[in-house]
């Protein structure tokens, strides 16, 4: 189900290219336009040219959605500990660490509550610079607790995924944080709580298989791929290239299974859309 | 097929074989060789033993896909009085890798929805081996909601490679039909009591698995991944399977360790498939002693524990 130890190795690749250092020029991988990465940097890592999105770091994610000062972090201390005692080429917990010293960050999941133009919310964040944004007990139990939060408070809760599946250094016990926070998540629904998920590129394997999908709105940024088997599974099982576009953010809103494809620069206000919304007048 | 045999299992197998002959031969009643039969007998024991209570992880994963272990549809017939099956999803067709339907056990009327593998290529195709598309997803689910509508509870049987990794099943949504079933599973307001038979592959076979009880045969897996897909990534060789298996512990008696299932229902020596009707009566043994304990939890806290028992998976540093 998992691929994110191929993808770590693409997002090492990409990350040279993607993530700059101050006052470097890059291309866009969609369109060749040469860059200057503070100009990209400060168009919240979009294409100016061509709308191209890249990935996004958890911060700028909160930077982009949470009111100036409003955040505020919880169970940041939460870390993965190694219940299989996994090891193929390096350890698991050499894994994580070598993530957690990459990103400067103990999972890849950041949660917190923030307000949202000015809607009160929970918000989770993934990260998929932090071992593929793969879920493992830790993700599972951060989310799960956000959910919590969430209930506990009445505030929305909105997820940003970005998330290769679950992580299998970690096993059975990582596929059934699908379990854990679905179930979770029914909890909410009853209690009618707002649930705004957001699919970023890449959400794939059980990430949309659970959590992801069950917003009460799904939106996604454009051109994500989002799926459950990964494309290069699909294309050895069916032994031929996959259609142009497939398993993006477009066909899967074709396909009836996104309600709208946002682009990041208007993620805040579509969000608050929503919560005005769902929270009712006077909230 | 229907002679497949493991590896590991041909010593004994050949030596059975020898004595059924050997039996022949004195049932005609020329020579008396009796002390031999007995002899052989008791080295078949002996060899069994040694075989089957010794079994590696990889041996686990290969008689979890035996080729003549038991399907769901084998055990239908072996542990129900009566089984109606309903077909299709009521919206895109009727998929032949999940099978759905209104059973009797021991006059309890209840649900049961399986995963169905094929037995020889035709089936096999048929059955698409066992890998469900969304369609299936959702027909599990719809009789399911029959389960909740009539108060019956439900029995799951896990058996599947994983779910179909295709370009229909994308496009009809296989990562939100499996969303969908954890959901509504999480919350369906009869007891549920899964019971993994084989093949435990990854969100596919959890997307029939959420449980007030999870039960898993002796030698069954159930893994976040396949051996051979994790071999793939990992050592970039699938033939590394075996390795994957024993990292990942994919085995019934991990499972257990890890909590993650509540108990192991013993099979026939040697597995399943050496015996069927003793497995399948093993099988109706714990499912009607399950039932009767879920039924004696009230529906409000059966729901709570529901949720709360896949809340407490994990492990972690805090
Ligand atoms: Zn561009």
């Amino acid at each position: 189900m998992t691929k994110w130890f191929k993808r770590e190795k693409d997002n090492l690749q990409s990350a040279q290219k993607r993530d700059v250092p101050e006052g470097v020029w890059i291309k866009c991988p969609a369109c060749e336009a040469v860059l200057y990465s503070r100009k990209l940097e400060r168009n919240w890592h979009v294409c100016p040219e061509c709308g191209h999105h890249m990935r996004m770091e958890a911060p700028r994610y909160i930077d982009l959605l949470a009111d100036h000062g409003t955040w505020s972090e919880f169970n940041e201390q939460l870390k993965s500990l190694d219940p299989l005692g996994f090891k193929d080429s390096k350890r698991y917990v050499d894994r994580v660490a070598g993530s957690m010293k990459k990103t400067g960050r103990n999972e890849a999941v950041t949660t917190g509550t923030c307000a949202i133009d000015r809607h009160p919310v929970v918000l989770a964040v993934m990260d998929f610079k932090f071992l593929g944004g793969s879920v493992g007990s830790v993700v599972g139990e951060k989310i799960a607790r956000a959910i919590d939060r969430s209930l506990e408070l009445k505030h929305g809760l909105v997820i940003v995924s970005c998330s290769g599946g679950m992580r299998m250094q970690e096993g059975i016990i990582s596929l059934m944080q699908m379990a854990k926070t679905s179930a979770r998540l029914t909890r909410l629904a009853d209690a009618k709580v707002p649930f705004i998920s957001v699919l970023t590129d890449p959400t794939t394997g059980g990430t949309t298989a659970s959590f992801s999908m069950l917003g009460d709105v799904n939106i996604a940024e454009p051109g994500a791929l989002i799926g459950f088997a990964g494309p290069r599974v699909i294309k050895q099982t069916i032994g031929q290239d996959l259609p142009e576009g497939f398993q993006r953010s477009e066909f899967l809103l074709d396909t009836g299974f996104l309600d709208q494809v946002v682009p990041r620069r208007e993620l805040k206000s579509r969000i608050s859309e929503f919560l005005t919304w769902m929270n009712g007048r006077g909230s | 097929m229907k002679d497949f045999v493991l590896e590991f299992e041909k010593p004994i197998v050949e030596l059975e074989k020898k004595i059924a002959e050997m039996q022949e031969l004195s049932a005609g009643g020329e020579v008396d060789i009796s002390d031999e039969i007995g002899l052989l007998r008791k080295k078949a024991d002996t060899l069994r033993k040694e075989v089957f209570s010794n079994l590696n992880r990889w041996q686990r994963v290969q008689l979890a896909r035996h080729p003549r272990r038991p399907y769901t549809l084998d055990y239908i017939k072996l542990v129900a009085d009566r089984f109606q099956e309903l077909h299709g999803d009521r919206s895109f067709r009727d998929d032949h890798a999940i099978v759905a339907g209104l059973a009797t056990i021991d006059g309890t009327d209840l649900v049961i929805v399986g995963h169905q593998k094929g037995r020889g290529t035709k089936d096999n195709l048929f059955r698409n081996f066992g890998m469900p598309h969304p369609e299936g997803y959702r027909k599990a689910l719809r009789v399911m909601r029959l389960a909740e509508k009539y108060d019956r509870p439900v029995v799951t049987l896990i058996d599947t490679p994983g779910a179909y990794p295709g370009l229909g099943a994308e496009e009809r949504g296989q990562a939100e039909a499996i969303a969908r079933n954890l959901f509504e599973m999480s919350r369906l307001r009869v007891p549920i009591l899964a019971v993994v038979i084989g093949e435990g592959g990854s969100g596919g076979a959890l997307a029939i698995g959420i449980a007030d009880r999870v039960l898993m045969l002796e030698h069954a897996i159930y893994s976040v991944i396949s051996p051979e897909g994790c071999a793939s990534i990992l050592y970039r060789d699938a033939t590394q399977a075996p390795k994957a298996a024993d990292a990942m512990k994919v085995t019934a008696p991990d499972l257990l360790e890890f909590g993650i299932v509540d108990e192991l229902v013993p099979e026939a020596f040697g597995g399943a498939h050496r015996d069927r009707e003793q497995t399948a009566a093993n099988v109706k043994t714990a499912i009607l002693t399950r039932l009767a304990e879920l039924r004696e939890i009230p529906l409000p806290s059966l729901l709570e524990q529901r949720v709360e028992k896949f809340g407490e998976i994990g492990v972690f540093d805090e």
